[in-house]
């Protein structure tokens, strides 16, 4: 299995066409976005349906907690202090004073991260992020983008692992700041890594050169959209879409 | 023959003055195994770009049939397979399939062919099993026999390869000539590592200064400790050219296979 894909890899939502997970699991987010606080019941429907998600496709909480608290503590952040700047009725909050719009704001804009980073962490886990990439590629996602995405995610390793070299190499020679004139040297590791960086993309270029590239990013599998796809959207749309008509 | 290499008088220079060739006459046959060696900044690697028309100098030069710089690159690029020092340069793909299907998907061929060069090209460097793994979870030796599958799966009549053996430990180098023994190709190796091409060619070209010193048969080369010192070579100590049987080898015959 790849790693990162968790999960049952043989479960009906891997195994889903990854623009069907694509699209479903973005308008899951959408549904969450767009829906103001008093429609409540939509974001139960849209916590239901990535539940639903995550049991078919066995992905345990453990890994998707493991996963979302690399971005969630991050958007919670940001709203933990609404309620204290937005001025609005005062609530007392034992010895705190906080605004009950505040606080409003502050539950739907967590709603809307939790559900958003879920959806996200989810796709994730059962989908690669080759599939992720040929999933946008077909869905006519600009090519430069797709590619741009392609590159980072293969390179995006070599570059750490110059990273580290580079830094066990100032700290082999003793390197440790103390203050802030010491850091130069941390100046001249970015700037040789962004040099090593772009003599690599020359040297890939011309190693595609070599293997014939022609603009394009040829693709060896072929997506297929089949029934179960089709259910799977239709599902969800149907479920999404009616708790929000009704809230 | 049509993969034979034919440079006369090949000159190149960098935009920033240093030169690359200086008047290179090479010429290698069909079926044959040259070792091009010589020290750093010989224009080993630059001699290479120029077989794929990814730099292009003045002189002539005639590879695989076609006349680099006039004829299609496209068929030049078909016919001539570069596997460049650093893997991570040459495999750019997300998965090793994926990677070793670009070039024969490029060449517009269908896709059970594509398959089946694909796993018979994985098949020749021992890899079949990793197709769909990432690059990047490949040891250096690993990630090196995919990147000459990449080539491989284009089936060129010429194959060249840069430094196959550069940071290799022991025992992944000795594993790679055994797979690069059993390629039957027209090869072209760039490397300092001469006792890889005592090992693998009969044949080799000393490259310095962007001249060719010389050229002959690899043991009568190599015995000639002056020559090689006054280009910055040498045997490793110990080593010695009669461990290795004689040429010619019983290797397959190369002109079986080339188109």
């Amino acid at each position: 299995m790849r790693p990162d894909v968790a999960g049952d890899p043989r479960s009906p939502i891997h195994r889903l066409d990854p623009r069907a997970k694509l699209l479903g699991l973005t308008g899951i987010t959408l549904v969450a976005v767009t829906t103001p606080l008093h429609a409540w019941p939509a974001y139960v429907a849209c916590a239901a349906a990535l539940l639903t998600i995550a049991s078919a496709a066995r992905v345990t909480p453990a890994t998707l907690w493991r996963r979302a608290r690399l971005v969630l503590p991050l958007v919670l952040f940001v709203g933990v202090f609404v309620p204290f700047v937005r001025e609005g009725d005062p609530v007392a909050l034992g010895p705190l004073t906080v605004s009950e719009q505040g606080l409003q704001t502050f539950a739907t804009v967590s709603a809307k991260a939790i559900i958003g980073t879920l959806s996200a962490v989810l796709l994730g886990a059962t989908t690669s992020f080759p599939d992720v990439l040929h999933a946008l590629e077909r869905l006519k996602t600009p090519k430069l983008l797709v590619l741009i995405a392609a590159f980072m995610y293969r390179y995006l390793f070599t570059i750490l692992d110059e990273v580290a070299r580079m830094r066990a190499a100032l700290a082999a020679r003793g390197y440790a700041p103390r203050h802030a004139l010491q850091a130069q040297a941390l100046g001249r590791v970015a700037t040789a890594l962004f040099l090593r960086s772009y003599e690599r993309g020359e040297r890939v270029h011309q190693a595609m050169l070599a293997r014939g590239w022609r603009e394009t990013m040829p693709r060896l599998d072929t997506l297929a959209f089949a029934r179960a796809d089709a259910l799977f959207l239709a599902a969800l749309a149907t479920a999404l879409l009616t708790a929000r008509a009704l809230a | 023959m049509s993969c034979a290499i034919h440079a006369r008088d090949l000159r190149f220079a960098y935009p920033n003055g240093v030169v690359g060739l200086d008047g290179v006459d090479l010429h290698v046959g069909h079926g044959e195994r040259v070792a091009i060696l010589g020290p750093n900044g010989a224009g080993k690697t630059t001699l290479m770009l120029h077989l794929n028309a990814l730099l292009t100098g003045t002189g002539t030069l005639e590879v695989a049939g076609l006349r680099v710089g006039d004829d299609d690159v496209r068929d030049l690029r078909a016919r001539v397979g570069l596997v460049f020092q650093d893997p991570d340069d040459q495999l750019f793909m997300p998965t090793v399939r994926e990677d070793v299907a670009f070039g024969p998907l490029n060449l517009g061929l269908s896709r059970p062919e594509v398959e089946d060069r694909v796993a018979r090209a994985l098949e020749a460097v021992r890899m079949s099993e990793h197709g769909d793994r990432a690059p990047h979870q490949l040891s250096l030796g690993q990630r090196r026999r995919v990147a000459i599958a990449t080539v491989l799966a284009m089936e060129p009549s010429l194959l060249v390869l840069d430094e196959p053996s550069a940071n290799l430990d022991p025992r992944t180098r000795r594993e790679l000539i055994e797979t690069l023994d059993r390629i039957d190709r027209t090869m072209l190796i760039v490397t300092h590592d001469l006792p890889l091409a005592a090992t693998l060619c009969e044949r080799s070209v000393l490259l310095s200064a962007g001249r060719v010193v010389a050229d002959g048969d690899t043991h009568e080369l190599l015995e000639d400790a002056a020559l090689l010192g006054a280009h910055d070579l040498e045997l490793p100590e110990g080593f010695s050219l009669r461990s290795l049987p004689a040429w010619p080898r019983s290797r397959p015959a190369a002109s079986a296979s080339g188109p």
